[in-house]
């Protein structure tokens, strides 16, 4: 009763909504600190990996001094193992690292979504299946059950990303389940039923407008953990392979350095961590807007 | 605290051009625009007007309290001398509680489900370093017992899940009580109950006004609830005092337009007329939830063509229920569904897109029964398109006419449902109904969740479509005013089966079956001695024990 006073006296005094662009104009002004610090965060490394070839000051895996040679003019982080421009390698590193994590959020995001909408719209008997094999997959520690999968199918780039999307999106099934079965039970949802509405229409135009929001904020974060997956298989060298500079595989191959009180290891390290709190801050952003929404 | 020099004769409470306002985004806008009243010891005062008056804003900032998001910009409110607009909080701490107390609409939803109700109704008094736990709970207990509530020594043993919504509703009265506070501030208390629950709710304020001689004021939007326990009416709108005036004279002889066609909306009166076809036909029909647990029992209707049944009953009689068995969605167990000459197939799934089309429902809240994400247009465009094949310019023209068939301008047709108020979302409802050109509309209780100019339009208009169209209603509702406007065969039901029904005429003038009685006769009438009346009629003939013996269990 309280809510509905309220929000009927705003919707009198706004009058109709202006148009999306200007509503997320609207929110970008009002974006706190953090959010803007996340946004520039990830427009950077965006940057940096769409212009690699022309910012990188060497090839990706052109050999062109000696092994570790120290930072200097020349090699501004110094060299790899073989004797590679680390700069180089962590520019390139961006692209291959973001692009793979990307790809595999994204079918992630599509399959797990997907499945978990069907599971909520249809319920009965499909979801008890989708949801029983998502459990038995959950039960099983990810990064162990990745290396399983990985040794029995070889690494491949292709490989590794549908693995990596199989069981990243049992977390996106879940979620979108849970949030899909609170929209199910709504009228709205009952009276297209009544009017003869299919399954497929009912899932896609009625209810997924209605959990965009948290599923988005749950992407993000899956890109994430998707990033620290990668990163984590390949610096046990099952996830990207050499010579393709990779931010996980970096840190592993430089490894010897850290004996040496040399930080250049650590920095893919860095690069990995600081684009994980950039994302961060724009999910929270996005889950600040929309819990405010909902009101 | 500094004793303000209090004098007993001058009034309890000095509200003095009151302003507050509001936030939305970033600007402020006037939400109570220089309200002015006054209340004395033992008055009760009733807020009434339309959801968005200020009603509640009121309420709360006559016990200094302002919400969230909302500022008191100028004025007074002046309680036993104390200015309460201008006094810390920790001199307004020490008085809310002990001397102003609130009850809030939802008991069930204010009570905490993981403590026992005593130790709940003894905080405020322990708040306010009253000590000795024998002595608080001897308090409560009596309380409990002033307040009839049943079992009133192991009452306060139990957990809030345990008791019906009414008791919970008499708990918190007795909990707010339980320091005598000189002020009660009532919010609807009696919005979410049925009506055989509401009048022991009523009773119980009416009690408490007299025995503790305090002063009360309360809130609602029910004119005749409100005329049974206020001494004095204000009528707010849009945050300003429309009228004040003495209860009785305020129903006799309201002096503002804007009261008079409030008090106008109980007046609507269909003339009755069966005189048609049967379009549905149910025999035997048995329904409910699963395989086993049975909620329909052998139910039997005819619902005439063009014409309306109204369904009347408590909450947990199965009105809803039946309402969904006749749309398929919980198909029944046994029996035959006919409609039009033809036996339905009685699971939704089974029947064909015509059958979808012919039968429609519209529901309670229009807040969830539009998809909040997609704009008036698509939400009527979508049924034309698929059931009529309609697109282009001719599905334009159509979703235009829909809109005037409900009295809704075009303009609204680029909003989302948020962007309207409750009426206009329940009319959209209407025209998506109406989009598939249905032979018959389900309404389940489509008017209780509006204020009564809105539902009194919505009502009319629902009218004059049947004349138009000649679409039959079934309707599903708890308040007489509804029934009466709209119906011409009244079905009562409860506990799943139908205990009476007939034609308006028979079944609304007495002699009528006890339950029927019972029912109607808790439904409040504009009359302040109504009440009183009731009361001491069932005492007389032993009903009121019985029921309250009924919801206890």
């Amino acid at each position: 009763m309280i809510a509905e006073e309220k929000v009927m006296t705003i919707s009198k005094v706004e009058g109709p909504a202006g148009t999306r662009q200007r509503r997320l104009w609207r929110h970008l002004k009002k974006a706190p600190l953090s959010a803007w610090i996340g946004i520039a965060i990830v427009l950077a490394y965006m940057a940096v990996a769409l212009l690699a070839p022309w910012i990188a000051p060497h090839g990706e895996t052109e050999v062109v001094g000696g092994q570790y040679d120290p930072w200097s003019d020349e090699f501004l982080l110094g060299t790899d193992q073989l004797g590679r421009d680390m700069l180089s390698r962590l520019i390139y590193g961006a692209r291959n690292t973001i692009s793979v994590a990307l790809m595999t959020t994204s079918i992630a995001f599509v399959l797990g979504t997907g499945l978990g909408l069907l599971a909520a719209t249809v319920g009965g008997w499909v979801d008890q299946l989708f949801s029983r094999v998502v459990d038995v997959i959950m039960a099983i520690p990810q990064l162990i059950f990745a290396l399983l999968l990985l040794s029995i199918f070889g690494t491949s780039v292709v490989n590794l990303v549908l693995i990596i999307a199989v069981l990243d999106s049992t977390r996106l099934f879940r979620v979108s389940r849970s949030v899909a079965l609170n929209v199910t039970v709504l009228d709205f949802v009952e009276a297209a039923r009544l009017q003869g509405e299919g399954t497929i229409w009912i899932m896609v135009r009625e209810i997924l407008p209605n959990i965009l929001a948290p599923i988005i904020a749950e992407f993000g974060m899956r890109f994430c953990f998707v990033f620290l997956t990668i990163a984590a298989l390949s610096f046990l060298g099952l996830g990207i392979q050499p010579p393709t500079a990779d931010w996980g595989s970096m840190v592993r191959e430089n490894a010897t350095l850290i004996n040496y009180g040399d930080i250049t290891p650590l920095l893919p390290a860095g690069a990995i961590a600081l684009l994980t709190i950039g994302v961060n801050f724009i999910v929270d952003w996005f889950l600040h807007i929309t819990s405010g929404l909902k009101e | 605290m500094r004793k303000p020099v209090f004098d007993e004769a001058s009034p309890l409470l000095e509200v003095r051009d009151l302003r507050i306002e509001g936030q939305s985004d970033d600007s402020w806008h006037e939400i109570v625009k220089g309200v002015s009243f006054d209340l004395k010891r033992g008055e009760v005062l009733g807020l009434i007007g339309e959801s968005g008056a200020g009603k509640s804003t009121i309420g709360l900032a006559s016990i200094g309290y302002v919400r969230p998001g909302c500022r008191i910009t100028s004025g007074q409110v002046r309680y036993k001398g104390i200015d309460l607009v201008s006094a810390k909080d920790r001199d307004k701490r020490a008085l809310w509680g002990a001397e102003l107390a609130y009850v809030a609409q939802s008991a069930a939803a204010a009570f905490n489900p993981a403590h026992r109700l005593i130790e709940q109704c003894q905080e405020p008094a322990v708040i306010h370093g009253e000590r000795g736990e024998k002595k608080l709970r001897d308090r409560v207990i009596g309380l409990f017992q002033k307040l009839s509530l049943p079992q009133p020594e192991a009452l306060g043993e139990r957990y809030p899940h345990q008791l019906s919504g009414g008791q919970l509703q008499r708990v918190m009265t007795a909990m707010a009580m339980s320091c005598h506070p000189g002020l009660l501030i009532f919010d609807e208390p009696t919005t979410a109950l049925d009506v055989t629950t509401q009048i022991e709710v009523l009773a119980t304020i009416q009690q408490i006004v007299r025995e503790f001689g305090v002063a009360a004021i309360y809130i609602t939007h029910d004119l005749a609830v409100v005329s049974q326990v206020a001494d004095r009416i204000i009528v707010l709108r849009y945050g300003e005092v429309v009228e004040e005036a003495p209860t009785t004279k305020m129903l006799s002889a309201p002096e503002a337009a804007y009261t008079k066609s409030l008090w106008a909306v109980r007046k609507l009166d269909k003339q009755e007329d069966l005189a048609a076809k049967p379009i549905l036909h149910l025999r035997d029909v048995d329904a409910g939830y699963g395989n086993s647990i049975k909620i329909l029992d052998k139910i039997n209707l005819a619902v005439p063509r063009g014409r309306t049944v109204a369904v009347v009953g408590e909450s947990g009689s199965g009105k809803s229920t039946l309402a969904r068995t006749i749309m398929g969605l919980q198909p029944a167990f046994a029996g035959t569904i006919e409609f039009d000459g033809m036996e339905l197939p009685l699971a939704f799934k089974q029947r064909s897109g015509l059958l979808h089309r012919r039968i429609q429902m519209i529901y309670q809240s229009p807040d969830t029964a539009l998809n909040p994400r997609r704009r008036v247009r698509d939400i009527l465009s979508r049924p034309l398109q698929r059931h009529l094949g309609l697109s282009g310019e001719a599905r334009r023209q159509r979703v235009a006419e829909l809109m005037s068939m409900v009295e809704l301008n075009t303009r609204l047709l680029d909003r989302f449902p948020s962007e309207l108020s409750g009426g206009e979302k329940q009319r959209v409802c209407i025209a998506r109904a109406l989009a598939v050109e249905p032979e018959l509309i389900i309404c389940d209780e489509v008017t209780s969740a509006l204020d009564q100019i809105v539902a009194e339009g919505v009502l009319k208009l629902l009218l004059r479509l049947q004349q138009q169209i000649g679409i039959t209603y079934i309707f599903i509702t708890h308040d007489l005013a509804t029934v009466r406007a709209i119906s011409d065969w009244i079905v009562v039901m409860h506990r799943g089966e139908i205990v009476e029904q007939g034609p308006k005429s028979q079944i609304m003038t007495p002699p009528r079956h006890a339950y029927t009685e019972l029912l109607f006769s808790s439904m409040p009438e504009m009359d302040p001695t109504w009440l009183p009346r009731v009361l001491r009629e069932r005492q007389s003939a032993g009903i009121a024990q019985n029921v309250s013996a009924e919801m206890s269990m």
